[in-house]
């Protein structure tokens, strides 16, 4: 990011010799733009450094005295001081997950059906709706979750898949029927991200050479053909990086997650069954937390957390790169 | 020094909710000579110019704590601001929170659900006063189809339900307590509360008086670790599920119950009877708890399980946690006329909202040590 503001700047007024007295002005100029800029490249960067280590100052005390089973006890017990933040770091991936798995296919769909076939009058009022949904507050999706989603759930799905299904007793959807739940988190999830990956990939497909569609086509493709073939392939690492920022919104979503979630500290593998995520766990316990190591443990969660992002991030990075890399 | 930056860092995080929470672990959390600074400056290196400061905060004072009795304390402040102009900004940041901001001397008062603990007490640079406010009951709530009748239930009963040892509605050790009642033989599905509150301390304390079991785990907290069950967000939260969740149970401030109308359990006290949760029948607990406290009490009693026929057994006190010497002259005068409003005309409002207001023989007692709030605190 440095680079790109710093480059077209340098040439300007150095090697100059005619003028000299406005070449000075435009040369003061152009330093203070060019400071300036850098220094709100660098200011991003700098804050992210300071919010990442004052996390992991304040988590410290706990992420040292619990160590490694910090991460892989489920534990948290803040009458007795032991926290273990397995099922949260659990939660937060199987909802993520769920979110990315529903809601991938409904909106590289969505995109493909804006950018290829739906007349531009409807084009513009669709695609103005779906980005709508991204402007929705996480607290409205949340309550919509609570008083529609969730009933929906209890009442007609888990009855549906349990008894009518006969799946009861399959891993995946056993237990009581509470409604609040892992796959409820991930569904509400989906709908939240849809309208970034959607948006991304709408905005990729169009930018897709129209001479690629008629090549396609001129080799006798139809046009779901030339679609699958030419277009989707062409746009694939842009495809990739929209699903990548649904799942950054998806890992640290709070207030939706933490209404539907039910909030439970445990690893079920049943989806029927509530959970916990990192996020809303913080949110939840932070402002009563009145002892040191349950406020340092909340702050070792968040630690975890941005690590986990990082992580996550870097692998889609790569992936991103290698996808770009197999088409060229 | 470490803590300030807190606030500047964490600021771009995300939700309201977040901030506001992080935003008072900061200004609390550990010593920072920058907010203490700041503080103090305010109140006490300036001793001659007290009317000058006071009329810097146009004459009003500052709290932050618990949530349990906001609506109350929502209303108080309104009715005192218009009758005798004085403000006071209250945050219903949580009794931890509340407890962390007195502490550090950011605030005024300091209000919680939870008596302070001798520890806490310890960390205090100035003594302070527990100042009971009002009376909070927790009822029990449940959604079982069938039953017309409150359900009876004792102490121990709803210990091994919340343990998760009685499973089923119709588990004997239910129906023998109701003999007339249908129960269904379904799962009892257990509601508590998601987020640390004042409502699961006051509670858990209750269980783990009257269930060993309990007491040993999950214990008494803000936040514990539930054997059985799901968290729902707050009050509204609970209610909500319950509503919504046939064969749930779960416990919520006496106001929200009656709001939604919801089924509410009665409950066996100390002296056997079986007891629905009414304002009434926390005054009764107060009453018969405060009768045998010493004169030098400093009010951070239980009063939990207390005796008496229409005693309803899960009430506790809120307090305000109060200077016993505040610095700053004008601020102790106005603390003090507040108080002592809200152990009189305030005490009125109580029962319209809910909470169950402080027996007279209370009020009468805690006006005399309301009266002993006197500045000249430590310069």
């Amino acid at each position: 990011m440095t680079d790109g503001v710093a480059t077209p700047i340098t040439p300007v007024s150095r090697g100059e010799s005619n003028g000299e007295i406005r070449i000075e002005a435009s040369a003061i100029g152009d330093r203070i733009y060019k400071w300036a800029t850098t220094g709100f490249a660098l200011l991003i960067p700098g804050l992210l450094i300071l919010v990442a280590f004052e996390v992991f100052r304040a988590g410290w005390p706990a992420l040292s005295k619990f160590g490694f089973s910090f991460l892989t006890s489920s534990d948290w017990d803040a009458v007795n001081g032991k926290f273990g933040a397995a099922p949260a770091i659990y939660g937060t991936l199987v909802s993520s997950a769920i979110a990315l798995i529903i809601a991938t296919p409904l909106a590289v769909g969505v995109a493909i059906f804006l950018s290829e076939f739906a007349p531009s009058w409807l084009r513009q009022i669709l695609a103005f709706l779906v980005d709508l949904l991204a402007a929705i507050p996480s607290v409205v999706y949340g309550l919509w979750a609570l008083l529609v989603l969730v009933p929906a759930m209890r009442e007609h799905l888990m009855p549906f898949v349990k008894e009518t299904l006969h799946l009861g007793d399959f891993p995946l959807f056993s237990g009581p029927a509470y409604g609040p739940s892992m796959l409820a988190a991930g569904c509400i999830l989906a709908i939240m991200v849809l309208p970034y990956i959607s948006a991304v990939t709408r905005e990729v497909l169009m930018a897709v050479p129209r001479s690629q569609r008629e090549a396609a086509l001129a080799l006798g493709a139809t046009r779901w053909e030339m679609i699958r073939d030419a277009v989707v392939p062409y746009a694939r690492s842009g495809i990739i990086g929209g699903i990548i920022l649904g799942l950054g919104r998806a890992l640290g979503e709070t207030m939706a997650v933490a209404m539907v979630i039910g909030n439970r500290h445990e690893i079920s593998v049943s989806l029927f069954q509530p959970g916990y995520t990192m996020a809303s766990l913080i949110a939840n316990e932070l402002s009563e937390a009145t002892n040191d190591i349950h406020l340092s443990a909340l702050m070792g969660i968040g630690a975890v957390l941005f690590l986990i992002t990082i992580i996550v991030n870097s692998i889609a990075r790569w992936l991103v790169w290698q996808t770009g890399r197999t088409r060229a | 020094m470490p803590m300030t930056t807190y606030h500047r860092t964490h600021e771009f995080g995300g939700s309201v909710k977040h901030l506001l929470a992080i935003a008072a672990a900061a200004a609390t959390w550990s010593c920072s000579p920058g907010s203490k600074d700041q503080a103090t400056t305010n109140d006490t290196t300036k001793p001659t110019a007290a009317t000058a400061t006071s009329s810097n905060d146009a004459g009003g004072l500052t709290g932050a704590g618990a949530t349990f009795p906001q609506p109350l304390y929502q209303k108080w402040f309104d009715e005192y601001a218009t009758k005798t102009g004085v403000k006071i900004n209250y945050q219903p940041i949580g009794s931890g929170g509340g407890i962390r901001q007195f502490t550090e001397g950011t605030v005024d008062f300091g209000a919680s659900e939870a008596p302070m603990t001798d520890e806490e007490m310890s960390k205090l640079k100035a003594p302070a006063y527990h100042i009971p406010t009002t009376v909070g009951v927790v009822a029990i709530t449940y959604n079982v189809p069938g039953v017309t009748e409150p359900l009876k239930l004792t102490g121990p009963v709803v210990a091994d339900i919340f343990l998760g040892k009685i499973k089923k509605w119709n588990d004997t050790r239910i129906t023998s307590l109701n003999p007339g009642a249908t129960l269904p033989a379904s799962d009892i599905l257990v509601v508590h509360r998601a987020e640390g509150s004042g409502t699961t301390f006051i509670f858990s304390s209750y269980l783990a008086a009257v269930s060993p079991a309990w007491k040993t785990s999950p214990g008494a907290g803000k936040e514990l670790q539930w054997p059985v069950g799901l968290g729902a967000q707050g009050s509204q939260g609970v209610t909500g599920q319950i509503k919504q969740t046939a064969g749930s149970v779960g416990y919520i401030e006496l106001a929200f119950a009656k709001q939604n109308k919801l089924g509410t359990a009665l409950l066996q006290n100390a002296d056997g009877q079986f007891v629905a949760p009414t304002a009434e029948g926390g005054s009764a607990a107060a009453e018969g708890a405060v009768s045998k406290l010493p004169a030098n009490t400093d009010y951070r009693v239980s009063i939990l399980n207390a005796s008496g026929a229409t005693t309803y057994p899960i009430a506790s006190f809120t307090w305000l946690l109060v200077p016993t010497k505040p610095t700053d002259a004008a601020k102790a005068k106005r603390l003090a006329d507040f108080l002592r409003w809200a152990m009189t005309d305030g005490q009125k409002d109580a029962s319209a909202l809910d909470y169950a207001p402080l027996p007279q023989s209370l009020s009468t007692r805690l006006m005399t040590r309301i009266d002993s709030i006197a500045p000249g605190g430590a310069r």
